[in-house]
């Protein structure tokens, strides 16, 4: 098993490299240089601050100085706003947006996984059709009509939930993380389904059924672990999901997280903030896909056997 | 003798072909129907609607303002005094365009290279699959985000970069569909009946791996439109004065609490076509599923 | 009173296109030490019937539309559920056909093994362990104590048949159902399973029910053999009855397919093929040792004759056929087709001598395009090799229809539309199209129904005579083999261990493999 991570890990490395490379040239090679925009700047200023930020050496150099802050886990400064880095802004936005990611994951795959799994062990009745249907309209309402929906329903008409803020007012909370979550917990519906469907169907359950088990034991102890293997592998690109979907959620709740910032620094043309928040998210996502594919590996026995040891 | 066995042929019971086994399987699913049936009147109105739309695109009336749903103007109007069914009803042009274009971008590359791969096979596959797996980890979501600050709102760019990103899935679809015809054994038989590669991948390979291409193209497009309305929303997608129908949905998230019909409307086209597509890709899938056709 | 007694049961699946009695009506018991054979072909309902006593058919669309089955006295299609959770895994417990399938794969061994015991009775962990490894001894796992907590994976096809009727036995049934449990192995597995299946019987001196497509198989082992056509019983009686005085014209027709006796060789002067020191090996990465599937193999095929090749899964029978006909890449050797060396070709000139070789596939499901007619099918290789014209295409396909059986009023319809043994003829139909010189034959009948299987059987031996055909006919039946192949080759591992016709290989073989795979042969005494 740790083989495998290893090599997991291994492969890991030319796909960050490769998304620090990309990254770095498409910004510096972006129509107007960072100071363009901006409106008279004195020339020896502009000489000043790009001698600051390393413009006026040659881009190789700067590519390997940018790698080498890099390593030391330096993702550089902010151009927009000098003085601040872009570590300062993860620090700030991570753990919102890592708070909010977690309460929409965990949305997704609770709502999401029973109600597949319910779907599945009665399929073509109601008990299949009405989560099915839900998640239908689930995937359907995406999170940046869903949220101002939810906010019009509950925050304005209603009145029962605040409209914006993140840990401000008890229950602001809530409505991001369902605007965000609910799109992924359709999806995972229908793949725990699926998957539970084609588990169910496997010669090894009638054996179970044989022994005279319950149903309810033949469905969790022979059929989970199978039919929630391509929910775990789902895991990863879900997470991607989720942070792309925190710049919409944000947005809209206001919430000072990491996917707001970034959406700010997009729309400010902050190319050394967009750089490093960019290289930092990717990395993020490379390795929290690879945890999901070790995962789904892990679940089984046979793919486990194969990188070595049990 | 001769016009015998025309007749004999001529009279012979007429088969049931997969694909109209298919048809006749996907007729009996209603959800499925109702969305083709959308989905083609949703196509014939983009189509015509600079000759259908009630009223100007540009046309503002600024004393009118923002309307709700009236004679005059079904839909209501927006803040600028301009009817918002003319509103959605360019927005859905864009929208829908975008769907398609991109999905062909993505549907021209993913089928040649995943077909090249599965049929070449050995070493040529392991580094074009490679390359895929590679790519696959990328965070491409945030990339076209990139792409977008960086170069500007381009539509073209917006179709290249979102199919640069679903051919993806085309191509491992397609590889794994030649790759698992390629060892059935009537592809054998016609090697042996020595037909050549291209008349083999003509008439036994391409009719058995065009379901699944079908079904993921159809489930593709949502995908897309859905990718489309997400940047235009965060408003790195379809720039002004062009519309679609995530940027009508962002216009209408801002000014929701007093006019929430410039929400809903624009909110309801898009998921309606949501609808319309992933049912019929669901129901395209089951019919098509050739497993179940066996028996 | 019998252990099992089943009256006048009746199963139905209900389905958009109707009702279909699967079970119509039928009665059998099953004693205490005895072994009742269910005999049928496919939709004959005898899996069915099993099923539904202990409520295992999906309901719906199955359903019990009447009859009793008194187990013990009790009524098992009265039970409940619950009732009946109480029975299966503890009084009657079954073992399937495919033990690749039937084992969860996610769960090890020793933990299946263990939980119908924890299950149905008060037992400590511990207690369960060591009664799971006291069977596992008796089926005859090697080493128990250390493969328990093996993943089924870990096993191979026999011995996973063995940890399933471990689990099966676990609990002392009374009653053992078992549904073709030797089908999907080799010959040799297949004689060990169902020596290990009689004497765990007697040794128990329990019912068992063994359902089987198959006389043969269940001829040394049968007491009582019932056989079922279309939901019905049509004869049914013991061993004795069944093998020797049945009355019934199916039952006849049945034991009528188990293959008779040696092919009396014909000579046949003129070679036609000669292999020589044929390697055709799979690589499996850069490291790793490659597959040699074929190794080092030489024979000469005679023009007209039937050559047999045997072997068990993994024998490299059906890479040699496909290596002759160039459809695998040889990795060294020759073969000399009429003087012509068919590894060295390419091009048009292979395809020149494709014209004069075909194949017949073993699945008719998969040897069809699913999307091209009859009628495309075998006009495809009419028109290719400009064996007819746009205009003659028709004739020729209808003659070869007619040749093969196949009724002319089908030419429009698609594989899917078709019965196993139709497809096949279809199958038969193409390869003949080009009038090829020379055919192999991989497993042509073993994907069908035993009746049918002489059906075809007896057309490729017709077809053969009227076509003037070489045919080297794979399988990994013995007794087919014998029946039909002027010589007989048999493969191991990758190499021919023995040669000879089939008269010499059955009365005098010299090699130790050849003994054990003739001891193999089920029901050996029906065939002399």
């Amino acid at each position: 098993m740790w083989r495998f991570i290893s090599l997991r890990l291994l492969q890991a490395v030319p796909v960050i490299l490769a998304v620090i490379t990309v990254t770095f040239f498409l910004v510096r090679v972006a129509p107007g240089g960072p100071f363009d925009s901006e409106k008279a700047v004195l020339p020896e200023v502009k000489a000043a601050l790009e001698a600051q930020y390393r413009l006026d050496r040659p881009l190789f150099e700067q590519y390997f100085a940018y790698l080498g802050d890099l390593a030391q886990g330096d993702f550089g400064p902010s151009f927009k706003y000098p003085g601040r880095s872009v570590n300062e802004l993860i620090a700030a936005g991570l753990p919102v947006t890592a708070e909010l990611g977690l309460y929409s994951l965990l949305v997704a795959v609770i709502i999401g996984g029973i109600a597949g799994v319910f779907a599945a062990i009665k399929p073509n009745t109601a008990q299949d059709y009405i989560p099915m249907t839900a998640a239908m309209i689930g995937i359907c309402m995406p999170s940046f009509l869903l949220g101002p929906l939810l906010v019009l329903v509950f925050g304005i008409y209603l009145d029962w939930l605040p409209v914006s803020g993140w840990g401000d007012i008890p229950g602001d909370k809530l409505l991001p993380s369902i605007t965000l979550g609910s799109a992924y917990a359709a999806y995972i519906a229908r793949l725990s389904r699926a998957g539970m469907l084609e588990v169910l169907s496997q010669d090894y359950i009638r054996t179970a059924r044989a022994k005279g088990l319950p149903e309810w034991q033949v469905v969790v102890k022979h059929g989970l672990r199978g039919g929630m293997i391509p929910v775990v592998a789902y895991l990863g690109p879900a997470f991607a999901g989720l942070l792309a979907g925190s710049f919409v959620v944000e947005t809209i709740f206001q919430i000072p997280g990491l996917g707001r910032f970034y959406v700010q620094a997009a729309f400010n043309r902050d190319y050394t903030m967009i750089l490093g928040t960019t290289v930092f998210l990717s990395t993020l996502i490379v390795l929290f896909n690879l945890a999901s594919d070790v995962l789904a590996a892990w679940m089984n026995p046979r793919l486990r056997a194969q990188f070595g040891g049990k | 003798m001769t016009s015998e066995i025309i007749s004999d042929i001529t009279e012979a019971e007429q088969g049931t072909s997969l694909w109209k086994d298919a048809w006749l399987r996907l007729r009996k699913n209603h959800l499925a129907i109702v969305g083709l049936v959308l989905l083609v009147a949703l196509i014939i109105i983009a189509l015509l609607t600079p000759w259908i739309a009630p009223y100007s695109y540009e046309t503002q009336n600024l004393e009118l303002g923002a309307t709700p749903p009236s004679a005059q103007h079904w839909l209501g109007t927006d803040i600028f005094g301009r009817d918002l069914m003319t509103q959605i009803m360019y927005g859905g042009r864009v929208s829908l365009a975008v769907g398609f274009v991109a999905t062909s971008v993505a549907l021209l590359i993913g089928v040649t290279w995943g077909a090249i791969a599965g049929y070449v096979g050995g070493r040529v596959d392991a580094v074009m699959m490679r390359l895929v797996d590679i790519m696959y980890a990328l965070p491409f979501m945030i990339f076209i985000v990139l792409l977008m600050v960086v170069f500007g709102r381009n539509m073209l760019l917006l179709f290249l970069a979102i199919g640069a990103v679903e051919w993806l899935t085309m191509a491992r679809i397609m590889r794994s569909q030649v790759q698992s015809l390629r060892q059935q054994e009537f592809v054998e038989a016609a090697i042996s009946l020595g037909l050549s590669p291209g008349k083999i991948i003509v008439r036994h390979l391409i009719p058995n791996a065009l379901g699944p291409i079908i079904v993921y193209t159809t489930l593709t497009i949502p995908a897309v439109m859905l990718l489309e309305a997400f940047l235009s929303f965060l408003g790195l997608g379809i720039q002004p004065p062009k519309t679609s129908w995530g940027l009508l949905i962002s216009y209408g998230a801002e000014t929701m609490e007093e006019f929430p019909w410039l929400l809903i409307f624009p909110g309801l086209a898009l998921s309606i076509t949501l609808f319309s597509l992933n049912f019929l890709g669901d129901g395209l899938r089951d019919a098509l599923d050739v497993r179940r056709s066996k028996d | 009173m019998a252990l099992l007694e089943v009256n006048n049961l009746e199963v139905s699946f209900v389905t958009r296109m109707g009702t279909n009695k699967a079970v119509d009506g039928i009665s059998f018991s099953v004693e205490t030490g005895k072994i009742t054979a269910i005999i049928g072909e496919s939709g004959s309902g005898k899996s069915v019937a099993c099923y539904s006593l202990l409520g295992l058919i999906p309901q719906p669309p199955g359903r019990v539309d009447g009859g009793t089955a008194l187990f013990e006295g009790k009524d098992l299609l009265q039970a409940s559920e619950s009732e009946l959770r109480k029975i299966r895994g503890r009084d009657v417990a079954m073992i399937f056909q495919d033990p690749m399938t039937c084992l969860n794969p996610f769960m090890t061994i020793g933990k299946q093994l263990m939980e119908p015991l924890l299950f149905h009775r008060d037992v400590t962990k511990a207690e369960a362990k060591a009664r799971a490894l006291q069977l596992l001894e008796e089926v005859g796992i090697r080493d128990p104590a250390n493969t328990f907590d093996n993943y089924p994976h870990e096993f191979s096809g026999g011995m996973r048949q063995r940890v399933m009727i471990a689990m099966a036995l676990i609990n002392e049934p009374k009653l053992l159902i078992a549904d073709e449990p030797t089908t999907a192995l080799d010959v040799t597995i297949q004689a060990q399973i169902l020596q290990l299946i009689a004497d765990l019987q007697k040794n128990r001196d329990i019912g068992v029910i063994f359902i089987s497509h198959d006389l043969a198989v269940v001829a040394d082992i049968a007491d009582q053999i019932v056989v079922m056509q279309q939901g019905k019983i049509v004869e049914a009686g013991d061993s004795d009855h069944i093998f020797h005085h049945a009355e019934h014209p199916y039952t006849q027709k049945l034991l009528a397919a188990i293959p008779g006796d040696s092919k009396q060789p014909e000579a046949h002067p003129e070679t036609l093929i000669e292999v020589r020191n044929l390697c055709t090996w799979f690589g499996q990465g850069k490291d790793a040792e490659p597959v040699k599937a074929v190794d080092d193999v030489s024979f000469d095929i005679r023009r007209g004759e039937i050559l047999g090749l045997v072997g068990e899964s993994g024998s490299g029978k059906s890479t040699i056929g496909r290596s002759i006909l160039r459809l695998v890449p040889v990795t060294s050797g020759h073969v000399n087709f009429d003087g012509t060396d068919l590894t060295q070709l390419e091009g048009g000139a292979l395809k020149q001598m494709r014209r004069r070789m075909q194949m017949i596939f073993q699945d008719p499901f998969a040897s069809l395009n699913p999307r091209m007619t009859v009628f495309d099918t075998l006009a495809e290789p009419l028109l290719l090799h400009g064996i007819e014209n746009r205009k003659t295409v028709a004739s020729g396909v209808l003659k070869l229809m007619d040749d093969v059986g196949l009724a002319r009023n089908f030419v429009r319809k698609y594989p899917h539309e078709f019965s196993g043994g139709q497809r096949q003829r279809i199958a038969i139909g193409r390869a003949l199209a080009t009038r090829p010189e020379f055919v192999v034959a991989d497993e042509p009948v073993s994907a069908l129904d035993v009746t049918i299987q002489a059906q075809i059987l007896d057309l490729m031996l017709d077809l053969g005579k009227e076509y003037g055909l070489t045919m080297l006919f794979v399988s990994h039946d013995l007794a087919v083999v014998r029946h039909l192949a002027d010589r007989i080759l048999v493969l191991y591992k990758g190499k021919v261990v023995e040669q000879g016709t089939g008269g010499e290989l059955f009365e005098h073989p010299k090699e130790e493999y050849t003994r054990a795979l003739l001891q193999s042969i089920p029901g050996r005494s029906l065939l002399d």
